[in-house]
This record gives C-alpha cells, sequence and structure tokens, in this order.
C-alpha cells in the first residue's frame, strides 16, 4: 500500500516537471491570443530558446546566462512575428509556421556548425544546469512522516526554480490580465480593437506588448528543456509541446486556470505513460509503450475535436487590424 | 474674455467648432473640397447630405481617424491640430460611431473606463469609474445598467453607454455619426430627449445624418454637404425639408410619392407557420404566416436583425425551411421538398437581396456580367455553351439606359458604381423578366435621394404590372410611402398587419418594439 503510494506521489512529481514548459507555453498563448494574435509559434520559440539556452550555458557554464540568451532569442522571434502579422497585417497562422519551420532547420545547422555533434550540444554538467532545490527538512519529513512525508519530500521539494517560476507565472498571468487596467486593454484589443482605436490607443503596440510577453515566457520554457529538465540540447527536442500547451489553453477557454489544470492533465499523462512502459498491469498485461506514449496526442485531438464543448476564442483573434474608412 | 472672443468674432456667439477650407483626396476621389463650418457653443448643428457627400469623412477628420490634406481647425476658440483619436479626446471631442466601438463582453463599466483607466490596477480605476459613472448618470440623466455585459443590453442602452463614455473622457462637443439607423422611433424620440438635455447643460452636439426629418425635429443649425463640398448652411427654422433635399441633390426632388390605390389580384405567395431556426439553435422565425397577392407591395417592417433577412432568405430558396410550409404560385416549399433559387427564378420569383455587396453582385465583375448574374442560361446571351461578350454588353447597355445608369459603361467593373447605380443594376437585372413574384431587401440603403425616388417609382409601376412585391425595408418612411399593407416583425414574430392607410408611426413603432396596442386594448 504504502509502495503503491509512493509510486502515485513519484507520478505526480514528474507530471509536475513534464507539464511545466506547457504551463510556461499556455500562459503565452493566453497573452498573444487574448490581445487577438495566434501564435502557433510557441513550438518555434520554445525551440530556439532550448537551443540557445543550451549553447551558452555549455560556452559560458552558466544556466542564468543560458536563460537570458533564450529569453531574448524568443523576444527576437516574437518580434519577428509581431511584424509580420501586426506591422505588415499577414496571415498569423502562416508567419506563425513560418518560425516553427525556420527554429527546425536552424537548430540543427547551428549546433552542427557550432558543436558538430550531429545537432546537439555538449551535455551539461551540474553547474551549468538548474539544479533542484532542497526545501528544509525534505529528507527527515519524507522518511519519518507516513503519507503526508512523501508528499512534502517528493512533490513540493526538489523542483529546480523555473518549476517554481511556471506556477508563479499562473497567478501573475491571471492577475495581469483581469486585475489590471493594461489587462482591460488587452483583453478589449482581442475582442474589439476599434474600442481601444477610438480611445486614442494603439492597437499595433497594444499587439506587440502582448507578444513580446508571450515570448519572454516561452523562451523560459525552451530555457526549461535543455537547462533545467534535460542536460542539453536534442535536435527536435520540443516534440510538439507547444501545439500541446496551445491544445491546453483552448481547452482551458483562454483563462490561466483551467489552462493549468489541463497542462497538468497533459502532464499527467505523459508521467503515466512513461511510469507504465515495460509494467504489466492485472487483466490486461503489458501495455503497448508506443500506445501509451501516443497518449497525450491522443488525447490532445480528441478533445479539441469536440469534448470541450463551445470555447469561444477572443474575437478579433487573428483579423489584422485595419482602420475602417 | 467672453467679450474679447465675441468681438474676434464680430459679435457671434462663441463657436466650439470652426473648420476652414478643409480638403482630404484618397486617391483620385477628393472627399472634401474646401469645407468650411461653424458651430456654435451650446447648439446642436445638423450635418446633412446623401451617402459619399463627404460627411463622414469630415468628422473622422476631427476625430483624428485622418489628417486634412489642407485647412484649419479651431477647438474651443483655440487652433488645435488632431493627428490622434486622443489628441480629438483631449481637445474635448467625443464621437458615437455608427458601429459602436463596444466590447460586447465587457461590462458598460468596464467599456466607459478603458483607456482611461484612474489606476494600474483595475479594482480601483473601475470604483472610481463607478462614482463618476453614476454622477454623470445623474446630472444628464442617463441611466444603464453598469454591470451588465453590454452585448445583451438592447441597441438603445449601448448607444447610450457610447454617449456616457464620451462625457466621461470629459468632451463637451459630441459627434454623433448617423445615430438612429439602428433605433426603434421611441428609441429615437428618447435620443433625442438626451440631446436636448446634453444642449441644455451646455454640450455642443453635431449630428451626421441622411434623415432630413432629424434635422429638423432636433437641430438648431443645418450644414448641406453634396459631392465632398459644403453647399449651404442654414438656421432650421428659418428652411424646409424641401428646400433641403434639393441642396442635397442640386435638383428638385419628389418627397412625396403618388400612387394609386392597389387593385389586388390573386394570391401568389402563401407562407404558413414558418418557424426557422439558426446554427446556434436560437429561433429566428416563429411560426410566421401570410400571403402577398398579385398587383400590391406589402412592407415588412422592423428593426433590422428581427428575423426578415431569415424570411428573405427561405422565401428565395436560399435556406430551406425547418417547419411550415411557403407556397409560391403552385410550388409548395419545406422542409421536405426544398427549393432552390435557380428553380424560384423559373417559377416567376426574382429577389434583390438586402446586402448587394454579398450577394447581389460581384464587386470585380464587369457591370455587364453582374448584370447577367442567375440569368447566364438567357438563349438571347450566347449559344449553348459559349456566351456572347458581345450580345451580354448590348443587353446591359440596354438596362442601364432604361435604368438611368451611370455612368452607362457596361464595361465598368461593379465595384466603381455608386450605390445608387448598383442598386439599379441588380433590380434591373431582377426587373427585366417581368417576374410574377418579386421580394425586395433594403432597396435604397445606402442610395442617395434622386437614385431613390426613381426606383421607388420603378417598383410602384411593377406593382400597377400585376406583381406581387414583398417590401423589406427598416426605414419606416420607405414602408409607409410603398405600401399597400404592413406587415411587422420583431423577434421572429408577426406583431401585427395593418392596412398602409390606417398606419401611423407611433403605432408601427409600438408594434417593432414588440407590443401591439390593438390587441392590448
Amino acid at each position: 500500500m504504502a509502495d503503491l503510494w509512493l509510486q502515485f506521489i513519484l507520478t505526480i512529481d514528474a507530471t509536475l516537471r513534464v507539464a511545466t514548459p506547457l504551463i510556461l507555453c499556455a500562459m503565452a498563448g493566453i497573452f498573444s491570443e487574448r490581445a487577438g494574435i495566434i501564435d502557433i509559434s510557441l513550438e518555434g520559440k520554445m525551440l530556439m530558446a532550448a537551443f540557445a539556452a543550451a549553447s551558452v550555458a555549455a560556452v559560458t557554464g552558466s544556466p542564468w546566462a543560458g536563460l537570458g540568451v533564450a529569453i531574448l532569442t524568443s523576444l527576437a522571434l516574437s518580434l519577428l512575428h509581431g511584424f509580420a502579422c501586426i506591422t505588415h497585417k499577414g496571415n498569423q497562422v502562416i508567419s506563425g509556421l513560418a518560425i516553427n519551420i525556420l527554429a527546425s532547420g536552424l537548430t540543427v545547422t547551428l549546433g552542427i556548425a557550432i558543436f558538430a555533434r550531429g545537432g546537439q550540444t555538449p551535455l551539461l554538467g551540474k553547474g551549468e544546469r538548474f539544479g533542484s532545490l532542497q526545501l528544509p527538512f525534505a529528507d527527515w519529513i519524507g522518511a519519518h512522516i507516513p503519507f503526508i512525508g512523501p508528499i512534502y519530500k517528493e512533490i513540493i521539494s526538489g523542483h529546480n526554480i523555473l518549476v517554481w517560476l511556471a506556477f508563479a507565472a499562473v497567478a501573475i498571468t491571471y492577475y495581469v490580465v483581469f486585475k489590471t487596467s493594461f489587462g482591460l486593454r488587452l483583453r478589449a484589443v482581442g475582442e474589439k480593437p476599434e474600442a481601444i482605436d477610438s480611445a486614442g490607443i494603439s492597437v499595433s503596440s497594444m499587439r506587440f506588448q502582448a507578444v513580446l510577453l508571450a515570448g519572454l515566457l516561452t523562451g523560459i520554457a525552451g530555457a526549461y528543456l535543455s537547462t533545467a529538465h534535460g542536460a542539453g540540447f536534442i535536435r527536435e527536442m520540443t516534440a510538439g509541446k507547444g501545439y500541446i500547451a496551445l491544445a491546453a489553453m483552448i481547452f482551458g477557454k483562454w483563462r490561466p486556470g483551467p489552462a493549468l489544470l489541463a497542462c497538468l492533465m497533459f502532464g499527467f499523462l505523459d508521467a503515466l505513460a512513461a511510469r507504465l512502459q515495460g509494467v504489466s498491469l492485472p487483466y490486461i498485461g503489458e501495455v503497448s509503450t508506443d500506445l501509451i506514449l501516443a497518449l497525450p496526442y491522443i488525447m490532445t485531438v480528441v478533445l479539441l475535436a469536440g469534448f470541450i464543448g463551445t470555447a469561444t476564442p477572443p474575437k478579433a483573434i487573428g483579423v489584422p487590424y485595419v482602420k475602417e474608412r | 474674455m467672453s467679450d474679447l472672443t465675441h468681438s474676434e468674432n464680430g459679435g457671434h456667439p462663441p463657436f466650439s467648432i470652426r473648420l476652414e477650407n478643409i480638403c482630404k483626396r484618397f486617391g483620385p476621389v477628393q472627399a472634401n473640397r474646401h469645407v468650411d463650418l461653424s458651430v456654435e457653443k451650446g447648439t446642436i448643428h445638423g450635418i446633412i447630405g446623401e451617402n459619399g457627400a463627404g460627411k463622414s469623412t469630415l468628422v473622422s477628420i476631427l476625430y483624428g481617424f485622418y489628417q486634412a490634406d489642407s485647412g484649419t481647425m479651431m477647438i474651443n476658440g483655440a487652433l488645435a491640430t488632431i493627428r490622434t483619436s486622443s489628441d480629438a479626446i483631449a481637445a474635448g471631442i467625443g464621437m458615437v460611431h455608427q458601429h459602436f466601438m463596444l466590447v460586447p463582453n465587457f461590462t458598460a463599466l468596464e467599456n466607459v473606463i478603458l483607456g482611461y483607466e484612474a489606476e494600474v490596477t483595475l479594482g480601483p480605476s473601475l470604483e472610481v469609474g463607478r462614482q463618476k459613472l453614476e454622477q454623470l448618470a445623474a446630472d444628464y440623466g442617463l441611466d444603464v445598467p453598469l454591470d451588465v455585459p453590454v452585448g445583451e443590453l438592447a441597441v438603445g442602452l449601448q448607444q447610450r453607454i457610447e454617449i456616457l463614455k464620451a462625457l466621461y473622457r470629459g468632451a463637451d462637443i459630441l459627434i454623433l455619426d448617423e445615430p438612429t439607423g439602428v433605433l426603434t422611433p421611441q428609441e429615437t424620440d428618447q435620443l433625442f430627449a438626451i440631446l436636448r438635455t446634453l444642449r441644455a447643460q451646455g454640450v455642443t452636439i453635431l449630428l451626421i445624418t441622411h434623415k432630413l426629418r432629424e434635422i429638423m425635429a432636433i437641430t438648431d443649425n443645418v450644414s448641406v454637404m453634396r459631392q465632398g463640398e459644403m453647399v449651404a448652411h442654414r438656421k432650421t427654422a428659418e428652411t424646409n425639408p424641401a428646400a433641403l433635399a434639393e441642396l442635397m441633390v442640386g435638383r428638385s426632388v419628389l418627397l412625396q410619392l403618388d400612387k394609386a390605390p392597389a387593385k389586388a389580384g390573386e394570391t401568389r405567395l402563401t407562407v404558413e407557420g414558418l418557424s426557422y431556426h439558426d446554427a446556434t439553435g436560437a429561433p429566428r422565425l416563429r411560426d410566421v404566416s401570410f400571403d402577398v397577392r398579385a398587383g400590391e407591395i406589402l412592407g415588412v417592417a422592423g428593426v433590422s436583425g428581427n428575423g426578415q433577412s431569415e424570411l428573405l432568405n427561405i422565401l428565395a430558396g436560399i435556406t430551406a425551411p425547418q417547419a411550415g410550409t411557403v407556397r409560391v404560385k403552385d410550388r409548395l416549399v419545406s422542409a421536405e421538398a426544398p427549393s432552390n433559387p435557380a428553380e424560384m427564378r423559373d417559377i416567376g420569383l426574382a429577389h434583390v437581396p438586402e446586402d448587394r455587396h454579398a450577394v447581389g453582385m460581384v464587386l470585380p465583375f464587369q457591370a455587364a456580367e453582374s448584370a447577367i448574374l442567375g440569368y447566364e442560361d438567357d438563349s438571347a446571351l450566347g449559344t449553348s455553351f459559349w456566351l456572347s461578350p458581345r450580345r451580354i454588353a448590348a443587353q446591359c447597355r440596354k438596362l442601364m439606359a432604361h435604368f438611368d445608369v451611370r455612368p452607362a459603361n457596361p464595361h465598368l467593373k461593379s465595384s466603381l458604381f455608386s450605390g445608387g447605380n448598383q442598386q439599379k443594376i441588380v433590380l434591373a437585372r431582377e426587373i427585366s423578366k417581368s417576374p410574377d413574384i418579386l421580394l425586395v431587401g433594403q432597396p435604397t440603403r445606402g442610395v442617395d435621394i434622386g437614385a431613390i425616388e426613381f426606383i421607388h417609382k420603378q417598383l410602384v409601376e411593377l406593382r400597377d404590372e400585376g406583381c406581387a412585391i414583398l417590401l423589406v425595408s427598416v426605414e419606416l418612411d420607405e414602408i409607409l410611402s410603398l405600401s399597400d399593407r404592413i406587415m411587422v416583425m420583431n423577434n421572429g414574430e408577426i406583431v401585427g398587419t395593418v392596412d398602409a392607410e390606417d398606419a401611423d408611426e407611433t403605432q408601427l413603432g409600438l408594434m417593432m418594439a414588440g407590443i401591439d396596442e390593438r390587441h392590448a386594448s
């Protein structure tokens, strides 16, 4: 019984680690899409940021420098996205797609050119990554207090700072979007940009601020993948996480709280898949690894195909703002 | 100080707005040429003109949406440079747009403070806003529910929120662009009462409209625009509708239509128990029944969006009925036996759609091509597989001559014609085959007065030839002057049908709001 409990707690622990980049990206999506800009380039931005973080950490030895450059890289891509679809009123999906393709090719090319390891960056050592932070007395409490102890030791303690940051991002996103005047304008510009324009506020400037906030958060997500969760960059290491985050955001109806829950659900499926590999279940037998690995993606398709009810997106989403004559 | 202003103006009362020599050009179109305008403080000043006369451009320049190519602006006695809407707001100008600038899922309070929040955090900003709004509401008698999403409110209330928004931002000059287009007559009266209160409190109001009646009802002074120019300034008390109409059009126009009583014949169109739900499941038509006879015009009155469009689409065969039946001559159309526009056309039912840009014509097509849409199979236009461009152009030239379309060039792109001339092309196409039944939606929306007169005459002529006409219009004046019987729709239901002779505007207005006094009493 205690063993099963521990297994469960370890799965939850893994859930948090896997869900972190999803949460950061989903919050990024909320900022961007609430302002009316579709952002499928979460994937590409995260990939580029992951590459930048791992490269800089490998060269300088500092994960913080890696994080900084990852954020700058992601911001640059956000500006590119904004330039294409805010300044020049281009198609937002095409622009995002272009960034994803660019990131996919550029990371491998640069990786081979710089490190000559087939697109990977060098393995990062202990000081070059974000290490886990042990909370006080974690070992003692984990060992001496039944049930509650392991929760404290495994789930609450022992995460790196970026995991904490992801959860803080949810609260901050909620506060900014729903409890500040900036958030009121942000939501207005995604629903009815004319209202913002006639109030004498620049629609473009509001939307640029929103995509830059999205860039900031995806930058952190990328750095997490390569310098906290992993120990270096691997080609295509985002593996569709940007899209899953987007799905979670839609599933959560563009609200931070529900989007967080959706991210945790996807994270849980992922963690479960990892834990069930090679395990023989009663009655079912050994579960197919391929099926389990595909589970989060299958869930995404199923949920988006109709199980989420009517998700009403911001009204002006995807529509470039053109002043009416 | 006030003496000084007086002497500067040569003894006139102070002006809130003085525009001098404003010019604005969009590509080849001179939208405003050398426009002068002086609006006295604390008055209601009307600007009247046909569609495309340059009214909207002028107020857009005032509100900072566009910049004038040349000319000067004085606001409240000071030279003003207005480059953006925030400049206009800072100068004390507020604008109520024709299409409201409200975020539908925000409350009135949120909409009003948007962009003018007092604090960084939202809670205190809303609190400050609420206090200020309650004060404004008390001062001007403008009560609105503050905490309901505005999308759920009636149009008249939404408009009040727009006015409050302008006042909240400190406007003492209020511009209203075609404010009554979406209102029932009663809501219009309420709006005018509000405007009078505002005037009494010293607010200057600039009212943009194409309706002569509104100018006469509410304004102190009126300026008339035609083809980008300011052609006259008058005191409202010293002019009359006929004189203004002549100034707008540049020639004398008949405002009242002369028509003989209808000689109604056999029933051509019968609708029974028609119901329709849209994709979201909202009922759009509820148990609608009526008939139209040969030689009469049945007018359908109602505020737009009360089921008229759905009704027209079903009658024209574009959408299938979900419940109930439509009998067009001998053809019974129902959910089990749906029809299509081509079949309806063959039976003798023609349709002039409400939205001529989206449905009535193809804007990038030449006029000649737009003029045969739906009738490509006509043997006069070509032989079996091939269409003859020469014959198509010749036919179009004939229609253009008959309907006085200008310019009479069949090869010009449809989009380059004015609204009135586009409508004439569509009408000519549908009428030229002498239909037995004609459905007409908003025949004069966006059409200038001169063309309105012509189109109305054509419809009456067609009626006198024995055509059964169903006329849908949101312009009550149009319904009253053309119809033989008037059917009023509200919320997908027929509130009642009255003979045009017995109809009066107040009664129809109440019916448009869903109240049938005849039943209540």
